[in-house]
C-alpha cells in the first residue's frame, strides 16, 4: 500500500529508521529532530535525544524549536546541564549515533562545513563546525543528511571539518578515531552506504520515482552501486501517522 | 554598576573576550552592543557558537580575531559580516582560530583548572588540526596511539547572562549552560548581566543552582532582557523574526551600517534598546509559571 508523502517526509522516515530502540542519539534541529520524534513514536520508544548545548531528552519537545536551547526543548528534559557533560558522553563512547548535515560530503563520507576553496583565501567561508566533528569522530555511527547535488556530493571535499573515512581503507582507524564513522548518506534522491574495505560510498537504494542515471548525473564522483541495489522502502501508514502527529502544521509536507 | 561602566572599566582594545558561551540561549547581546558603542578595537571574540553576536562585532570593525566553532546566524544560516571579513577582508581581515565545540570546551576546561592542555581523540583526522596550529598531534605515552593536545585558553573577560543574581554577583542559572561555567572560570574577569537582581537570601536558599559564585565576579550589571534576541529560560522567548530581519538587512555592508546605527549606535544604552523594541519585547516575556519543586536544605 502506498501513501502520499513528500520527498522530505521520505527522508525523515528513512532517517527515523536509522535509530534503534534504547539508543542515545545526537539529534540536530529540523529534519533530524523530526526523525527522532517519529522513531520514538514507532519502533524506538526508549531512544534518548542529546543536544550539545547541554540537554538530554526522552520525549521530543512539544512545540516549534528554532534552536536546541529554546524553552520547549528544556521544559521536562531528562537533563539540562553543560556541553562538556553531554559531549562527554560521546567522548566516553556512550553515544550510538549522530545526525549531521553539511555543505559538501565526499565519496569517503568526509564533511565540509568550514571553507570552500583555499583556507587562506576562501571562496566561501561557511559558518564552521559546531559540534559536528566531535559527533563524526566519536559516535558509534554517523547519519549524514544532504541534498543530492553535484556540487554537494563531491569527489574530495576542500576541507575535512568532520572526518568520515578520510582517504578510505583503514585511514580512519590509523588516524586514531574512536567512532565507527559514517554509516549512511540520506539524500533527496537516494540512500548511499559505505561498501567494501575501501569504505567508498555506493548507491544502496533509490527513492521511488528517481533513476540511477539521474542519481549518477547529480553525484560528483563515479558512483558505483552495491550488488543488491533496491528502491528505498516507502513510508508505512504507521510511520506517516507518527510524522503527521508531530508535524501538525504540515511543514514537511510540501 | 552600569553595563557601560563595566565595559569601559574592564575591556581594553585587544582583549580576548568570551561572550556567548551558553550557545544559543543566554547570549549577552547587550554587552555586544556596548562593545560596539564604545568602539572597542582588535578584539579576539571567543565562543563555541555565538549566533549573530560575533557577526555584529565583525561588521562594526571591533574584531581582528575569531576563536570558536561556529559563526553565523542560527535562524538565517550564514553570517554576512563573517563572510565578508573572511573572504574579502572587509571591513578588515580577521584571523580565524577554528575549534569544534568539544575541543573549545576542553580548552576552557584546561584554562579554568590550570591544566596546560587536555589530550583528546576527537579532532583527529579533521583539517581543523591544520587550520588551528595550536592543536598538536602527538602519541599517547601510555598506548602509543595518536592523540590531539588542546592547549588551555584563558580569556581576559567573560560576559554571561544569568536569570538572577544578588548585588555581589552570586548568580543562579538554570536550563542548559553550554560552556558558561568553564569559560567564565577560565577568564581573568567575569562580568555578570543579571536579568533580575534579588536579595542575597534568595541565592543563598539554593546554592546548588549557583553556577558562578560572587567571589569570582568583577562586575554585576542589572540588564533586563540583556539576552535579546536570544532566549533565556523562564524569562524570555527567542525573537526569531529579529534574527531573520538582521539576516536580510545585513546582506551588504551599507545595510549592516544602517542596521547597526538603528539598533546599536544611535541608542544610548540597553534601556533605549528595550524602549525601541517596546511591545515586541513584551510579547516575548515569559508570563507562565512552571516552578521546580523546592529542595530541602534543613540540617536537623
Amino acid at each position: 500500500m502506498t501513501h502520499d508523502y513528500s520527498t522530505q517526509e521520505l527522508m525523515i522516515i528513512a532517517a527515523a529508521r536509522q535509530i534503534a530502540d534504547g539508543e542515545r542519539i545526537f539529534v540536530g534541529m529540523r529534519l533530524p529532530i523530526t526523525a527522532y520524534g517519529v522513531a520514538r513514536l514507532t519502533h524506538a520508544p526508549n531512544a534518548v535525544g542529546l543536544f550539545e548545548s547541554g540537554v538530554a531528552r526522552y520525549e521530543p519537545a512539544d512545540g516549534m524549536l528554532y534552536t536546541m536551547c529554546d524553552g520547549p526543548n528544556q521544559l521536562g528534559a531528562a537533563w539540562t546541564t553543560g556541553l562538556i557533560q553531554i559531549m562527554g558522553l560521546l567522548s566516553g563512547g556512550r553515544v550510538h549515533a549522530g545526525f549531521i548535515g553539511g555543505a559538501e560530503v565526499d565519496k569517503f563520507g568526509n564533511i565540509n562545513t568550514s571553507y570552500i576553496g583555499d583556507i587562506d583565501d576562501p571562496k566561501v567561508k561557511l559558518p564552521g563546525s559546531g559540534g559536528a566533528p566531535d559527533i563524526a569522530a566519536m559516535a558509534e555511527r554517523l547519519v549524514i543528511i544532504i541534498n543530492h547535488q553535484k556540487h554537494r556530493l563531491v569527489e574530495k571535499v576542500d576541507f575535512v571539518t568532520s572526518p568520515g573515512f578520510l582517504d578510505g581503507g583503514d585511514a580512519r582507524k590509523k588516524a586514531g578515531l574512536p567512532g565507527g564513522g559514517p554509516a549512511v548518506i540520506i539524500t533527496d534522491r537516494a540512500i548511499l552506504k559505505p561498501h567494501g574495505p575501501e569504505h567508498e560510498f555506493h548507491l544502496a537504494s533509490i527513492h521511488p520515482g528517481h533513476t540511477v542515471d539521474e542519481v549518477m548525473a547529480n553525484t560528483g564522483w563515479d558512483l558505483k552501486s552495491i550488488p543488491d541495489l533496491g528502491v528505498t522502502p516507502e513510508p508505512t501508514k504507521v510511520e506517516m501517522d507518527a510524522l503527521h502527529h508531530i508535524d501538525k502544521d504540515g511543514f514537511w509536507r510540501s | 554598576m552600569s553595563l557601560a561602566e563595566a565595559v569601559s572599566t574592564h575591556v581594553q582594545d585587544g582583549c580576548k573576550i568570551v561572550l556567548g558561551a551558553a550557545l544559543e540561549n543566554a547570549v549577552p547581546f547587550a554587552a555586544t552592543h556596548e562593545l560596539i558603542r564604545q568602539g572597542r578595537r582588535e578584539l579576539n571574540m571567543i565562543a563555541p557558537i555565538s549566533d549573530i553576536s560575533t557577526d555584529m562585532l565583525i561588521g562594526a570593525g571591533c574584531v581582528t580575531e575569531v576563536t570558536g566553532a561556529w559563526v553565523g546566524n542560527v535562524s538565517g544560516g550564514m553570517g554576512h559580516n563573517f563572510r565578508r571579513a573572511a573572504e574579502k577582508g572587509l571591513p578588515h581581515p580577521i584571523k580565524i582560530n577554528d575549534y569544534s565545540n568539544f575541543t573549545i570546551g576542553m580548552a576552557f576546561f584546561a584554562g579554568a583548572y590550570g591544566l596546560p592542555y587536555v589530550p583528546v581523540k576527537t579532532i583527529l583526522g579533521s583539517d581543523i588540526m591544520k587550520s588551528n596550529q595550536s592543536i598538536k598531534l602527538t602519541e599517547d605515552p601510555y598506548t602509543g596511539e595518536p592523540v590531539a593536545l588542546i592547549p588551555a585558553l584563558k580569556p581576559d573577560v567573560a560576559f554571561l547572562v544569568v536569570q538572577r543574581a544578588d548585588k555581589a554577583g552570586n548568580s543562579h542559572i538554570w536550563g542548559s549552560t553550554g560552556l558558561t561555567q568553564e569559560a567564565s572560570i577560565a577568564a581573568n574577569k567575569i562580568i555578570v548581566l543579571a536579568d533580575e537582581i534579588v536579595e542575597p537570601e534568595v541565592i543563598a536558599s539554593d546554592p546548588s543552582r549557583v553556577l558562578i559564585p560572587g567571589f569570582g565576579v568583577d562586575a554585576v550589571c542589572h540588564v533586563p532582557a540583556g539576552c535579546h534576541p536570544a532566549p533565556l529560560i523562564g524569562k524570555w522567548q527567542r525573537d526569531n523574526a529579529f534574527f531573520h530581519h538582521y539576516h536580510k538587512e545585513t546582506r551588504v555592508p551599507d545595510g549592516f551600517d544602517r542596521w547597526c546605527d538603528e539598533w546599536v549606535r544611535d541608542l544610548a544604552d540597553h534601556d533605549a534598546y528595550r524602549a525601541k523594541l517596546g511591545g515586541e519585547l513584551e510579547d516575548l516575556r515569559i508570563l507562565g509559571d512552571v516552578p521546580s519543586a523546592p529542595a530541602n536544605y534543613a540540617t536537623e
